[in-house]
């Protein structure tokens, strides 16, 4: 079967790679917008969506009533309600670019995921192959570059919509990216400093982040949160402002600007923006792990490859060091992190207010930008002097 | 009114960083994810109903299942929202209870004029009319709004009634003392 899937032509196999990761990713963004409901109805000792149910999944014994408890068939009424609802298109608003926006918003939001490895099996000579659609050596770079164009559906979106409050959302939304991207792609920099280290080839590959986070000894199987605390700081608070997420849901603002970029879109069309919303955190959650997280490592000194010959010599079941089950319990692994980075976007949405306009900007501009090129200064000569030793 | 000044202390490092705030906020937060959920699944789950609630006002009988109702109209007269319409009648002088002399004919209450303010209980001099626990009334029609005499004493039912009023009335009377 395997055999059958390596000699097909590489574009079907890319096609078929494609179809199964937005097919991962799609209902997962949904899943998501369920779990955010669900905690902060927990959050705020509300039982939360808990009614809906097909009507012959009632008579599942124990596991229909525990799926209706836990809402996820709100999720499907929900996905078919945007989906059969009326398509509401104000008349004042600039047709063409207003349905071309939610359709834009979905672009980056996917693109980006291609070059993000959820995943690695081990080769024969027991080499890490990154699990990941286009394996690019540009890597992080393309996944900073593709998914700040996802401002401009924002954009779009509060223009074509011709009226007051879309149009400052995304005013707001574009001052904000900018402002956060710098001091978010400041903060990696480090990071890539520590991995090309002099002699070796240049890379910007998050697999090759991970490689690192997986080395044997106590300064290789650190995870990069714990080595370079600080950029992990900056990287993530500007993540939240990348994201739109509150405290920093600026283009949203539903207090003072009603709806922000999507106070005229309904039905469909902004479902399409709350998934991309949604696909976007997924994937900055993941570069997240990827960078600071470990990746696929289950624990901090504790790599990939030797958590499976732990399970090996536990039980010494052949199909364990099989590369599929390898891959599938890196990828598990890679999930479960990032689903606990989004669990913690959803605490802090729930937690932190809002900022006012201005303090976002004092934030990005005058604390994370210095402080980022502090970081970045600080580590580039702790490298130079560690690694010139 | 003494001034007292306050002494403003500037905030500290970490202070102005947030993060202490925002971490202590996080764990109230998770503290509160932990607990059990309050809310209250209202259909199937219903609230206790505390005594003196008023809920929708009832007619009701006394323990020999005698209306109390004489129809004096008080309630009527004294219904902010005039919600309560009564028709006297007559108490036929071959009944058992034909000394109370008067019962409603018949007695509406509009549900969608009531404001539930007790005044129909508090004035009415027989304790006929009760405002009891039943909170929530439902329709589809405004005629299926308006409580006819048989549902007032269907939804009130019957209370203890301590002084039986009529009963020794009656018995005075029998023996010659009519006051």
């Amino acid at each position: 079967m395997f055999d059958f899937f390596f000699n097909l032509n590489p574009v079907i196999q890319g096609l078929i790679k494609g179809l199964a990761v937005i097919l991962v990713i799609f209902p997962l963004a949904g899943a998501c917008s369920l779990a955010e409901r669900k905690v902060s109805a927990w959050m705020q000792g509300r039982p939360g969506p808990n009614r809906a149910i097909v009507p012959w999944f009632a008579y599942v014994p124990f596991l229909g009533r525990f799926l209706q408890r836990l809402g996820v068939f709100h999720l499907m009424a929900d996905g078919a309600k945007f989906l059969f609802k009326e398509e509401p298109v104000p008349g004042h608003v600039n047709k063409l670019y207003f349905v071309l926006a939610p359709a834009l918003a979905m672009m980056p939001a996917f693109t980006t995921v291609t070059v993000v490895p959820f995943g690695a099996y081990f080769d024969g000579a027991g080499h890490a192959i990154p699990l990941v659609l286009a394996n690019v050596d540009v890597g992080l770079l393309a996944v900073f570059a593709v998914s700040s164009l996802g401002v401009y559906s924002l954009i779009l979106a509060g223009w074509a919509s011709n009226s007051k409050y879309p149009f400052l959302g995304s005013v707001r939304a574009s001052a904000q990216l900018i402002s956060y991207e710098l001091s978010m792609t400041l903060s990696v920099v480090p990071v890539f400093l520590w991995i090309n280290a002099p002699g070796t080839p240049g890379t910007m590959s998050l697999a090759k982040v991970v490689e690192f986070q997986s080395l044997p000894g106590f300064w290789g199987g650190t995870w990069f949160i714990f080595l370079m605390p600080l950029s992990a700081a900056i990287f993530l608070i500007s993540l939240f402002a990348e994201t739109n997420r509150q405290p920093f849901d600026m283009p949203e603002s539903e207090s003072d600007l009603v709806g922000g970029f999507h106070t005229e879109y309904g039905a469909f069309k902004w479902s399409l923006f709350f998934v991309a919303e949604y696909s976007h955190m997924l994937v900055g959650s993941g570069v997240f792990t990827l960078l600071f997280l470990g990746g696929w490592n289950p624990l901090p000194w504790l790599p990939l490859a030797d958590f499976v010959a732990w399970l090996h010599s536990l039980g010494g079941a052949a199909f364990v060091v099989h590369p599929l089950f390898v891959g599938v319990l890196s990828i598990a692994l890679f999930l479960g992190k990032v689903l606990v980075v989004i669990f913690f976007f959803m605490w802090v949405r729930w937690t932190v207010p809002r900022f006012r306009y201005d303090q976002v900007m004092k934030l990005g501009w005058q604390k994370l930008l210095p402080l980022a090129i502090a970081n970045l200064i600080f580590y580039a000569l702790a490298i130079a002097w560690v690694q010139t030793r | 009114m003494a001034i007292i000044p306050l002494e403003r202390k500037p905030l500290s490092l970490a202070e102005r960083t947030y993060l202490p705030a925002i971490l202590s906020g996080l764990k109230t937060t998770f503290a509160r994810l932990l607990r059990p959920i309050e809310t209250m699944e209202y259909p199937e789950q219903r609230p206790a109903i505390p005594p003196g609630y008023r809920g929708v006002p009832t007619l009701v009988k006394d323990p020999n299942g005698r209306e109390k109702c004489v129809s004096c109209q008080l309630c009527e007269f004294v219904c902010p929202p005039k919600a309560i319409r009564i028709t006297p009648g007559e108490i036929p002088a071959d009944a058992p209870t034909a000394q109370v002399e008067k019962a409603p004919q018949a007695f509406e209450i509009d549900m969608l004029r009531c404001i539930y303010c007790g005044l129909c209980q508090e004035v009415c001099p027989e304790e006929a009319i009760f405002l009891q626990n039943q909170y929530s009334m439902s329709g589809y029609t405004r005629a299926e709004m308006v409580n006819h005499k048989d549902r007032l004493y269907e939804l009130g039912g019957t209370l203890p009634d301590p002084h039986l009023k009529w009963d020794k009335k009656k018995a005075a009377a029998e023996h010659g003392n009519t006051h």
